[in-house]
């Protein structure tokens, strides 16, 4: 398998480390003032939604994006969009920060 | 009736050349509705048909395999069995598995090889030493058996390993001499002769497109390629593709799949007495009755629904082999191949209800399935029958991760291509 990364072009796969599902978004959850009652619904909507981000997967088996770092080139993350049964890829574009995780709201995601 | 077998019918079928043999199990067509449907005629579909009915006299149970019985994992590992793990929910599981491999032969009627010759987990330094000093003792607390060899006693088992390997040389191994291996295929074999023999239907090319559910969203049935099966019960062992079947059960799992490649290399003298493993190289090592080296190492660490992996985890699993056995630099690679995983949140596996009424999940078995084989069976045919846990499968929940009871022996978090 090689990956066209957009600024080194077609390397290994092996000079890249992967992270999974690029589709997952990380749910809200900035500190409110007052801070959120736990045993309130809305702390238990937010527990919900953490537990569905941590641990539960769509785990497609067709074409999927996904979350790539180049550690053995440039070092950026990239969103591949690659097929999980044949392993064919579409397509590579740079996401730098998404390895992050960093919230939505903060605008680091790519 | 299924034929039985013994020394007597062996001298019987000798002297008949051999012609006379009966198959071992029916090849049954669809019947329209059975009290339990098994998806997925690997290893532990057709244990737990077998303990169904062994065990729970729950006989009206059809297996249904999309290829033939045997062509899934249950045909691609490495055939390893053993019960070193450390965590409550797995240590009483795996040795519950581990008695059963030994008394399976009788059980089943049939010869499926179980040969404990022992597994060696080989460790490099002291801090490595401490941690499987822990895992032994956690062990032996448990009932189950573990010895920490040092570097003299493993030498004396192994001389032929590399002890002086410049980045781990070996400092000792945790040995449980109770683990081994067994014959992959005559497992799947022999739970078929013994369940179709009991009355089970094992169906072949059957592929589950769907399910069929009352309007309180229960299911009642199974929509297959060869056309719909009614069924009281439900219960999917289909791990590599357990996302996919509980999908159209609109059910989301905690799971991942991933590509776990195996390699055979060509035949040769009787060389290793046990299992090693060589787990700081990525590799590990049997050898079959044939004579190959069996091995292999890591996943691939990508998502992967394909049979087949990639160069760099050949190199790497290689690149192992040859740190600690350099002496087989010169066997030739006979063949490789890879399996899908159902790599779960925790590297730890899920027996329990689904959220959806009448089914029931046997799933996330990682790169262990093959060894709990025996146990999956049992604990997941009780949990049908009873529509309770198996005591010693009872931390092994669908909503342990919301609960935060995750049993992680590797403690890698929820990122499944690490365990």
């Amino acid at each position: 398998m090689r990956i066209n990364c957009p600024y080194c072009g077609e390397r290994d796969a092996s000079e890249f480390t992967y992270l999974g599902d690029a589709s997952l978004v990380r749910p809200d959850a900035t500190p409110k003032d007052p801070p959120l009652d736990p045993v309130s619904d809305e702390a238990q909507a937010l527990r919900e939604q953490f537990h569905d981000y941590v641990y539960l997967r769509d785990n497609v088996a067709g074409f999927m994006r996904e979350s790539w770092y180049h550690g053995g080139g440039c070092r950026t993350w990239l969103t591949v969009e690659r097929h999980t049964v044949t392993h064919e890829i579409k397509s590579v574009t740079a996401a730098p920060g998404v390895g992050a995780k960093a919230p939505k709201k903060s605008g680091r995601r790519g | 009736m299924n034929p039985k077998y013994s020394v007597f019918a062996l001298v019987k079928n000798a002297l008949s050349g051999h012609k006379n043999w009966q198959r071992t199990w029916r090849d049954a067509k669809p019947k329209d509705h059975y009290d339990v449907v098994i998806i997925g005629g690997g290893g532990h579909g057709l244990a737990t048909a077998y303990f169904l009915a062994r065990e729970f006299g729950i006989t009206n149970v059809a297996v249904l395999e999309k290829g033939w019985i045997g062509s899934g994992n249950a045909g691609r590992n490495t055939t390893i069995i053993r019960s070193n793990y450390m965590l409550p929910g797995n240590t009483g599981f795996y040795e519950l598995s581990m008695k059963l491999w030994e008394r399976m032969e009788q059980d089943l009627n049939y010869n499926t090889m179980v040969s404990q010759r022992g597994i060696i987990n080989l460790f490099h330094s002291d801090p490595q030493r401490d941690a499987f000093a822990r895992r032994g003792n956690a062990m032996r607390i448990n009932g189950i058996d573990a010895e920490l060899l040092d570097a003299v006693q493993v030498r004396r088992m192994l001389p032929f390993l590399n002890y002086e390997n410049a980045r781990f040389p070996i400092a000792g191994g945790l040995v449980q001499r109770r683990g081994g291996t067994a014959r992959h295929d005559a497992v799947v074999w022999g739970y078929a002769h013994a369940a179709s023999d009991m009355g089970v239907d094992i169906i072949q090319n059957c592929e589950v497109t769907g399910f069929r559910r009352d309007k309180a969203g229960r299911v009642v049935g199974i929509e297959t390629s060869r056309g719909t099966i009614g069924a009281g019960k439900v219960g999917m062992a289909v791990a590599g593709n357990s996302s996919r079947v509980a999908a159209m059960a609109d059910l989301k799992l905690p799971i991942e799949s991933h590509v776990l490649q195996a390699f055979v290399s060509e035949a040769i003298k009787p060389l290793l007495p046990n299992v090693i493993t060589f787990g700081a190289g990525h590799f590990y090592v049997s050898q079959s009755d044939k004579g190959s080296l069996v091995f292999g190492g890591d996943i691939d660490g990508y998502n992967s629904y394909a049979q087949r992996g990639n160069m760099p985890v050949m190199e790497d699993v290689c690149e192992g082999g040859m740190a600690i056995l350099p002496m087989i630099g010169r066997i030739r690679l006979l063949r490789s191949w890879g399996g899908i995983m159902d790599m779960s949140m925790d590297g730890s596996p899920i027996i329990d209800k689904s959220p959806v009424d009448g089914l029931y999940i046997n799933a996330g078995w990682c790169y262990g399935g093959f060894k709990a084989t025996p146990a999956s069976g049992l604990v997941f045919a009780h949990l049908i029958a009873k529509d309770e846990p198996y005591h010693e499968a009872s931390r092994l929940r669908l909503d342990r991760f919301a609960r935060g009871a995750m049993i992680d022996e590797k403690g890698q978090g929820a990122q499944p291509n690490l365990h």
